[in-house]
């Protein structure tokens, strides 16, 4: 084990990428920590696959080193690394029976039988298939061959790191929420460094301690789940991680106050005139109706069970209010109050830090 | 849903019935005809029952036809089935290159059978062709002609180079058909290059590999245009293949009635091989379950 830094990693699949759109993986210096659970977020084609397969050795990058602790290993192949992935979808070898396609990796390398029937016994017990053993591997239904390759992604204990490339896609719910489980019990026992490539928020922020989110090829946010949700640090941590997502507007700062088409609104920190195209950010739980703040009107209200969703227009630009159950939502002349010290301030899309804030000094 | 049931729907597969009757049913019938009679032509004809059957097993002649077409379908296979995986293997996977191979792996597919036949003929001439010559230059005693390895070498040499294209193609295209996520999988599993063979390419390009190794059966099984067009089916017997043995019968010595009932025997052992096959194949697809 140990911890994974990226050194001025980049990467483009064409041989001679000229703008910037060329770059699959934009330029990143990161430090991924020994033994910490990191869930890697982002929209399909974000670059999160290829800085994935970067760190696994499948491909080598156009630009920059990888470090395993203190060693290089940018040009070291796959098999000298020392790591396991899990592809997205299953990969079983066919031929060979559940047994040996879990005792597999251990064989390659070398260990003893003894030790592989131990390692195959305990990985069967944990993703429940014990009583399959001996059955070839065709023919099994896609999810059981997925937990065959997470089994074979688990069954060697010293890997460097535990990579995974959104392995519970092709599983049914019930089970997903026990194999994350699993996954997670399995973290903590042994403190691999684990890295969860994912495209759901909610299998990001339950499986992981910290979350990269990714977006265009650059990461843009490496915060906890709180940290993503209190202070998105980009306007697309905003609205990809939240349901529904951050509202933005289109803002003029200055100061204390934000004008929004000519109505104020009150924010929790002091800015000097942010340049470039300033938007102002607040979740929807922070929206609250009332007769005071931007007017609004009520589009239509969800009912999603513990609260509801007001789909709100002001002034042509859609706005979302998180309301509690039983809130009786007011008639004519409605106001949207955005709670000041929930508002953050983007700068052409990144966050602004406003110059004295009593929480944030903190 | 309620199923409908109305006779008259079997009028639809009339058309069919017809044309499969026409190509296929009504010749073999007049094959059975010649089988089991006897005739001195003015279409006067007597019963022979089974008599010319008899003959043709009792016959040496077609038992030696017969194990020299088994030598040859089995030597024919052993050498093109691994020698296309083998090619298929070694084929880019990306690039420019694969449609410059394609191509080019195409173009013995693309010659007609008797071409075939005559390029090897003249190829393979001691005066004038150009591997004849140059065998004979360098000092190797070589003369498809006379002598009976070399006409069987040399009709060898012409299949492998006629059919192992086949072979590859098929064989590439189960291999481009595997995702690369079994590749990387292995390579994470420090998987050897014969282990990734062994446990995925082979399982994966088994399907097609089966229907290369049908066609490729079937095929050289039935041979008849190239041998016939380079050795003549000789020197001697040497090269006297089922068919052409056959048609010998038939065409040369006119012999009607035990050429028909050759004929029916030849066709019942492609049928059985061939269902042989096809039973594996099925079997094959049904344990890959998707």
């Amino acid at each position: 084990m140990a911890k994974i830094t990226l050194d001025n990693l980049a990467h483009s699949y064409l041989p001679a990428p000229a703008g910037e759109e060329d770059w699959a993986l934009k330029e990143l210096n990161h430090v991924w920590g020994d033994g910490e659970a990191y869930a890697l977020l982002g929209a399909s084609g974000c670059g999160k696959s290829t800085l994935l397969n970067i760190i696994s050795g499948l491909l080598h990058p156009s630009q920059g080193r990888i470090l395993f602790g203190d060693e290089d290993v940018t040009d070291q192949p796959t098999a000298a690394r020392n790591i396991a992935q899990v592809f997205q979808f299953p990969v079983v070898y066919d031929t060979m029976t559940v047994r040996e396609n879990l005792a597999f990796p251990l064989k390659n390398r070398g260990a003893e039988a003894g030790y592989i029937a131990t390692r195959v016994q305990a990985i069967a017990q944990m993703i429940g298939m014990e009583d399959t053993l001996d059955r070839k591997a065709r023919g099994l239904t896609a999810d059981a061959k997925q937990k065959i390759s997470l089994g074979r992604g688990m069954v060697r204990e010293d890997v460097n790191a535990l990579l995974f490339d959104e392995p519970l896609t092709v599983i049914d719910p019930h089970m997903k929420w026990e194999l994350r489980t699993q996954l997670k019990a399995l973290h903590h026992e042994f403190g691999h460094t684990m890295i969860y490539v994912t495209h759901d928020q909610t299998e990001a922020l339950t499986f992981a301690d910290k979350v990269v989110v990714m977006h265009d090829g650059r990461v843009v946010q490496v915060g906890t789940p709180e940290e993503l949700f209190e202070r998105p640090a980009h306007t697309f941590v905003g609205y990809f991680i939240g349901s529904p997502g951050m509202n933005l507007l289109d803002a003029e700062v200055a100061g204390k106050v934000a004008h929004v088409a000519g109505h104020e609104v009150p924010l929790g920190g002091t800015y000097d005139a942010p340049g470039g195209r300033v938007q102002i950010g607040v979740r929807p739980e922070f929206v609250s109706l009332g007769d005071a703040g931007l007017p609004v009107t009520v589009t239509r209200i969800e009912d999603v069970g513990r609260h509801r969703i007001a789909r709100l227009d002001f002034e042509g630009t859609a706005l979302n209010a998180v309301l509690p159950e039983d809130a009786a939502v007011p008639g004519d002349n409605l106001r949207a109050r955005l709670a000041p010290e929930a508002v953050s301030v983007y700068s052409d899309d990144w966050r602004v830090t406003p110059q004295s804030r009593s929480e944030e000094a903190a | 849903m309620e199923k409908t049931i109305n006779q008259k729907a079997w009028f639809l597969v009339l058309p069919v019935l017809v044309l499969v009757a026409f190509s296929a049913v009504i010749p073999l019938m007049t094959v059975v005809n010649y089988s089991v009679q006897d005739t001195f032509g003015q279409n006067q004809f007597f019963w022979a029952g089974l008599d010319w059957f008899r003959q043709v097993l009792e016959d040496e002649r077609m038992w030696n036809a017969l194990q020299r077409q088994v030598i040859f379908s089995g030597v024919i296979l052993a050498i093109e089935v691994p020698l296309g995986v083998l090619i298929a293997l070694n084929m880019p996977k990306r690039g420019v290159m694969v449609s410059v191979c394609l191509v080019l792996m195409s173009l013995p597919l693309l010659i007609p059978w008797n071409v075939v036949g005559t390029i090897w003929q003249i190829f393979g001439r001691v005066d004038i062709g150009l591997l004849g010559r140059t065998l004979d230059v360098l000092g190797v005693d070589y003369n498809y002609t006379q002598d009976t390895i070399d006409a069987w070498v040399t009709l060898i040499v012409m299949d492998v180079w006629h059919w192992t294209s086949l072979v590859a193609l098929l064989a590439y295209a189960g291999l481009k058909s595997i995702p690369d996520a079994y590749y990387q999988a292995a390579r994470i599993d420090q998987a050897s290059r014969w282990a990734v063979f062994r446990h995925i390419e082979l399982p994966k390009m088994m399907g097609v590999l089966m229907i290369a190794i049908l066609l490729r059966f079937m095929d050289s099984f039935m041979i008849y245009t190239e041998p016939f067009v380079v050795t003549g089916g000789g020197p001697g017997n040497a090269t006297t293949f089922l068919s052409i043995d056959l048609v010998k019968m038939a065409l040369g010595q006119f012999d009607l009635g035990p050429a028909a009932a050759f004929s029916i025997m030849y066709f019942l052992v492609i049928l059985a091989v061939s269902w042989v096959f096809y039973t594996v194949m099925t079997n094959l697809d049904k344990q890959g379950g998707k």
